[in-house]
């Protein structure tokens, strides 16, 4: 059983939880994340770790609450338990001086992004951040970010805060300059803007390392249900991820994947809109 | 006592049958198929062994169970000492009664097997260790062995570290399993569907270990949580069985379709997380009219009988060979028939073909013929020219087997592997590094639960040696 030790809401249905979990702090790695199970009869959720401290032995997790189990997840308050929790998984993030990288979040993305950019700022890189939301109520994180990177910008597509528009807009104007432009690119968030910062930086020959979302089970490699296509090979994102080069993940297939239960998560919902319906 | 019998009357019983659900009942739920023997059944049955001096059957047996010593006390209606016996040298009987080939391991050797048929252990075993089950009571109480001070890790919860961790608490060590998942048995809880081996079962084996003293932690990666190196440092011996693990991609266009399972995600959705066999599990799971299943060993078996539980009309099993080259147990393939499982023999799959939203909708089969041995002893199968059809499918199971999973190896440089990458380990599971042994299938790659047992008891002796000289 691990203690939740704190439980906040960063935004809209994105929850900051920190959760004791002594063996996983002291191992893990930027890049690296878990899997947990809130209860018994509960589905397996992978997770990016997004922090850690290996004093007090917690790790932080970033939770975007919009399926039925992250739902649940999100209602343990302090001092409640999450059944398992185990890490820490997948490869840690090459990490090394580049010198000018860019780092790209879009929505719960800027998460998963906040300990690469960490990681890379505590490697002497000079960083320009973009996180980007559907509106201002989306862009988290940037009281964090912000200190860690030598410039800082952000989008939406509804103009409410900073530039309008895609992430993609301020990237481009970055890779166009010659004085600014970063030796490698670093993005998460949804698969199409993942596909489109591969798209754009693949003509300028800029390294470019995605971290990939598919559907895991048990996260130690024995299933394959979290396959992805990268160039030729069929790789598995929990043992050989969750970071590829993007000039070579295949996008449609990972996007085509992840639609695999939308029936089924649909039908999960719709239960527990009438369950707490009943209960109100 | 009544188990003074001539041979003679000996050889007078018939070898008895094992009840069954009805497979138009069955082939619907998830209910266990064999029902056990009833205690008159077990007790005649018992009384077919001939307590041959020279014990064939126990050569047999991969963890050794001194098996007329078992049958003779069962048959002279001793339970409590016929549990002692059996208990002392198997620490899983009432899984191995369920999953052993016993065809091809202790009952292929037993007397009465030449002439007729041979007694049946695995029957007796599974009622033996049933009984023990529901009768903590009546037990005998083992002398618990001296505590020896010293310590050992055991990776993996499956077989070979159950066994093991029994075999060494049993000699006064004190032994933690450290378990990826979340739960306990390994394959016997993710893999081997409830229909062949009821969770329950498991639950209470393992019980049973804990209450001889073995802790389990589950949710420790070795490898990821804590490195051998770790476990080196906190512990006096290591045992490493951590399983086979990654699934062996099938290699033709289409593998990655939706729809198209590995076997090992296949059965953990239904088996370990309850997907489409509990109401409120909330792990799903895609369930079609027709299902198609690659390969003819038992994890194929429990694929596609498992595949028709969740609703499919068409169950099938493609094999490349003819279903005499079947890996799989005759039992498991009965039992499947039964069921209305479909065998599409001598056909191996070309290319999995999508619908237009990206869902699988067919197999592209070629039909094959045998040609002459391979150095398998084996019939190889040939493409026959020109034989390509399409076989009608929503869901695609892959089950042709695994390879080993690097998550332990890569992070222990010193640990010598085979190029499959599987750890190199000799008779005793002794590894490269002083202390640490090794068993299952991360030394044979995928085989059988009970020769995972037989490395688990074998290292268990190998290990203890060794703590004597630290």
């Amino acid at each position: 059983m691990f203690e939740v030790l704190s439980n906040e809401v960063l935004a809209e249905n994105l929850h900051k939880m920190v959760v004791s979990a002594p063996r996983i702090a002291k191992a893990r790695k930027a890049g690296q994340f878990v899997i947990v199970r809130l209860a018994q009869g509960e589905e397996r959720i992978p997770l990016t770790i997004g922090d850690a401290d290996a004093a007090a032995g917690t790790i932080t997790l970033f939770i975007q609450a919009i399926g039925a189990s992250t739902r649940r997840i999100v209602q343990t308050q302090p001092g409640g338990f999450i059944r398992d929790v185990a890490g820490p998984l997948g490869k840690e993030t090459h990490i090394t001086n580049w010198g000018r990288v860019a780092c790209i979040g879009g929505g719960v993305g800027t998460a998963v992004l906040f300990p690469l950019v960490k990681a890379l700022h505590e490697a002497g890189n000079q960083i320009t951040t973009i996180i980007g939301g559907r509106s201002e109520r989306y862009i988290i994180l940037e009281n964090e970010l912000s200190p860690l990177s030598e410039e800082f910008l952000v989008t939406t597509e509804d103009g409410s805060r900073g530039f309008k528009g895609f992430v993609t807009g301020p990237l481009s104007e970055l890779l166009a300059d010659p004085e600014k432009a970063p030796k490698a690119v670093f993005a998460v968030g949804p698969v199409p803007m993942m596909k489109a910062v591969a798209n754009l930086t693949r003509e300028k020959g800029i390294e470019t390392i995605v971290s990939l979302n598919p559907i895991m089970i048990d996260g130690t490699g024995m299933c394959g249900g979290c396959r992805v296509q990268i160039g030729n090979e069929t790789k598995f994102a929990c043992v050989d991820g969750p970071e590829f080069d993007a000039h070579l993940v295949d996008f449609d297939g990972l996007s085509d994947r992840l639609t695999s239960y939308r029936k089924e998560e649909a039908t999960c919902l719709a239960a527990e809109c009438k369950l707490g319906r009943e209960e109100a | 006592m009544s188990n003074k019998l001539t041979a003679k009357e000996r050889l007078a019983i018939e070898r008895v049958h094992m009840p069954e659900l009805p497979a138009d009942e069955r082939s619907r739920n998830f209910e266990e198929v064999n029902l056990g023997l009833s205690g008159d059944q077990a007790l005649e049955e018992a009384k077919r062994c001939l307590q041959c001096k020279h014990r064939p059957c126990v050569a047999g047996c991969p963890v050794g169970v001194s098996i007329p010593e078992f049958l003779d006390a069962l048959a002279s209606d001793d339970l409590p000492r016929s549990v002692q016996i059996l208990r002392g040298d198997n620490a899983l009987p009432a899984v191995c009664g369920r999953v052993c080939p016993q065809e091809t391991q202790c009952e292929a050797l037993c007397v009465r097997g030449m002439k007729g048929e041979s007694v049946g252990i695995g029957y007796l075993e599974r009622y033996v260790a049933d009984w023990a089950m529901n009768h903590p009571d009546r037990l005998l109480v083992d002398q618990r062995a001296q505590k020896t001070g010293k310590t050992v890790a055991v990776v993996g919860c499956g077989p070979a570290g159950l066994t093991a961790a029994g075999e060494l608490a049993q000699k006064g060590h004190a032994v933690t399993i450290f378990e990826a998942l979340h739960d306990t048995g390994g394959v016997l809880r993710y893999g081997i569907p409830e229909f062949r081996l009821p969770k329950e079962i498991i639950d209470r084996e393992v019980a049973h270990l804990i209450d001889l003293g073995v802790s389990i932690e589950c949710n420790v990666i070795i490898g990821k949580t804590l490195t051998i190196d770790e476990l080196r440092e906190d512990f006096d011996a290591v045992f490493v069985a951590n399983g086979a693990g990654l699934p062996t991609m099938l290699g033709i266009p289409g593998e990655n379709l939706k729809g198209v399972y590995a076997a090992n995600e296949f059965l953990t959705r239904v088996n370990l997380m309850e997907a489409g066999r509990k109401e409120d599990a909330s792990t799903p799971i895609i369930k079609r009219s027709e299902v198609a299943v690659i390969g003819g060993g038992n994890t194929a078996m429990d694929c596609v009988r498992t595949a028709r539980r969740l609703g499919a009309e068409r169950a099938m099993i493609v094999y490349r060979r003819s279903e005499a080259e079947m890996p799989a147990r005759v039992e498991e393939i009965k039992h499947a028939k039964e069921e209305g499982v479909e065998f599409v023999m001598l056909t191996a799959p070309l290319e999995i073909l999508a619908s237009e939203d990206g869902w699988v909708r067919a197999l592209k089969c070629q039909k094959m013929e045998l040609g002459p041995a391979d150095a398998s002893g084996r019939r190889r199968p040939q493409p026959i020219e020109g034989s390509e059809f399409e076989l009608s499918a929503g869901v695609i199971i892959n089950a042709v087997g695994t390879n080993a999973n690097p998550l332990l190896t890569a992070t222990a440089p010193e640990l010598q592997l085979n190029k499959w990458g599987n750890i190199v380990a000799n008779e005793n599971g002794e590894t490269s590094i002083p202390g640490v042994f090794a068993g299952g299938d991360i030394v044979r790659g995928g085989a059988t639960v009970i020769l995972a047992m037989g490395d688990g008891k074998k290292a268990a002796a190998a290990i203890d040696e060794y703590l004597k000289t630290k």
